[in-house]
């Protein structure tokens, strides 16, 4: 069981600032996020992409806003269960709260921070009847270990860099590898799609473009697909042992909406007048995920309402103690692994 | 200030139409949202950088629009209910020629 002061569930921009000022009041954070990284979508969707509202940063990218966000955070070791998401919470009779995985990593904490943003990411799924039947029957978004395709007849779905990707790495695996996609052109770094080529061209590839698979057959387990050529209408029966369909990511709410908070609008409200507390007490929500009167889903909203919201956390746990918010400037930023970080001192010299 | 009709078929199939301003830097998707045509949350998940296809729209009038950008390309190449009039409306910049632009949102993917 992983314990904490702040249990923060999701891991972009929001998320890591408020491990820093729950440091700067000695309040140690742990993340939870569905992703494989920090960073949340300016990771995942965006990481090349220019942000020009960040306050003191004229412009910068996605991906480098994350990393400042980590190396400003470092000295508060903040712990991450990354590639897990949050699926159910239960509350303790001392109000201290539960969070599991999908995975069953157990977190306690006093204090939940959702900093969810749109969601957890999820596969994209075709729309096909009979699909959730055969999921784990021969149907899989993701693929965790290949070596579960070998010998297998596989089919791949999708024309983005992971189907062109896979779809190379597991002709060495595989017995049979075909790769369907609704156009001929595909999306990918260049090496990926002449790689695709020139194992086409060895028949290594069995290309079928453009097409898409409209049917899933089999009893028990999926024991073949119907793929429609896009132009003709011709269609073509293939017997397979694997449907991997890659159609990239796609945010959703997911297991929080059932926790017992107020949504609105695909938001959890909060009370924006304070501190950012959901309906349920001890339960913050912060960043995009969130919603009141007036709601901007802005990176920048995002800190001010982490910032408040530490200090409600601050006084929940700690309700017999005084505090003042002090200025980083004058109290300088000492991090739990005993690092200080302060103004320099003026020097008091006299000049003969 | 000028403002330009366009006639929007929501996800019910009911017919809005609405006035959109050609001076606000707006495109397709926000028109949509300022009107809360589709839920939030349901439209526009990525802010508009042709990243998702939650605001994938079926053109039914005969504008000449902008050509595709290749991101817009990629992106209906993996949407799905994609037809050959469909369109990401985030990529669709509202301009006076755009007058009496019909469209219709394609289902949400759930």
């Amino acid at each position: 069981m992983v314990t904490t002061d702040i249990l923060i569930i999701g891991a972009g921009p929001t998320g890591l600032f408020t491990v820093f000022e729950a440091g700067l009041l000695k309040l140690k954070c742990h993340l939870i996020d569905a992703l494989p990284q920090a960073g949340g979508q300016c990771s995942e969707i965006y990481p090349k992409k220019p942000i020009y509202d960040i306050p003191g940063f004229p412009e910068v990218l996605a991906g480098d806003l994350v990393h400042n966000l980590m190396e400003q955070i470092k000295p508060f070791q903040p712990g991450f269960t990354l590639g897990e998401r949050a699926d159910s919470i239960e509350r303790l009779d001392d109000g201290s709260f539960i969070v599991t995985t999908n995975k069953g990593t157990e977190h306690k904490a006093p204090i939940v921070a959702i900093a969810g943003g749109l969601g957890s990411f999820e596969p994209r799924k075709p729309q096909l009847d009979n699909l959730n039947r055969f999921e784990d029957r021969g149907v899989a978004y993701i693929i965790r270990d290949p070596e579960v395709f070998r010998d297998k007849k596989v089919l791949i779905a999708g024309g983005g860099d992971s189907a062109l990707d896979w779809a190379i790495f597991l002709t060495d695996v595989a017995s049979e590898v075909t790769l369907v996609h609704r156009r001929n052109e595909f999306r990918g770094a260049l090496d990926s799609v002449e790689k695709v080529q020139e194992l086409k061209n060895l028949g290594k590839i069995n290309l079928i473009t453009p097409a898409e698979v409209v049917e899933l057959k089999g009893e028990a387990n999926l024991t073949a697909v119907t793929v429609q050529k896009t132009d003709t209408k011709e269609t073509i029966e293939i017997a397979i042992d694997d449907f991997i369909p890659l159609f990239g990511l796609s945010p959703k709410l997911g297991p929080i909406a059932d926790w017992g908070l107020e949504i609105e609008k695909n938001a959890i409200k909060v009370d924006n007048t304070l501190d950012y507390q959901t309906n349920i007490p001890g339960i913050y929500a912060i960043g995009d995920v969130n919603t009141y009167p007036g709601k901007l889903k802005l990176i920048l909203c995002g800190f001010h309402e982490a910032t408040l919201m530490c200090q409600s956390a601050y006084q929940r746990i700690h309700p017999d103690k005084k505090y003042v918010m002090k200025y980083t400037t004058v109290g300088g930023v000492t991090g739990f692994d005993g690092s200080k970080k302060e103004a320099p001192k003026a020097v008091v010299k006299s000049i003969d | 200030m000028s403002d330009i009709k366009i006639k929007i078929i929501d996800r019910e199939g009911t017919l809005h139409e609405v006035d959109a301003p050609t001076d606000m830097n707006m495109n397709l998707m926000e028109v949509v949202r300022s009107y809360e045509l589709a839920p939030e949350g349901t439209i526009g998940i990525c802010g508009g950088m042709a990243m998702c296809a939650s605001c994938q729209c079926y053109v039914k009038s005969n504008h000449e629009l902008p050509e595709k950008s290749d991101d817009e390309e990629a992106m209906l190449a993996e949407a799905f209910n994609v037809e050959d009039t469909s369109r990401l409306g985030c990529q669709i910049h509202i301009t006076p020629e755009l007058d009496g632009l019909e469209v219709e949102l394609a289902p949400e993917e759930l």
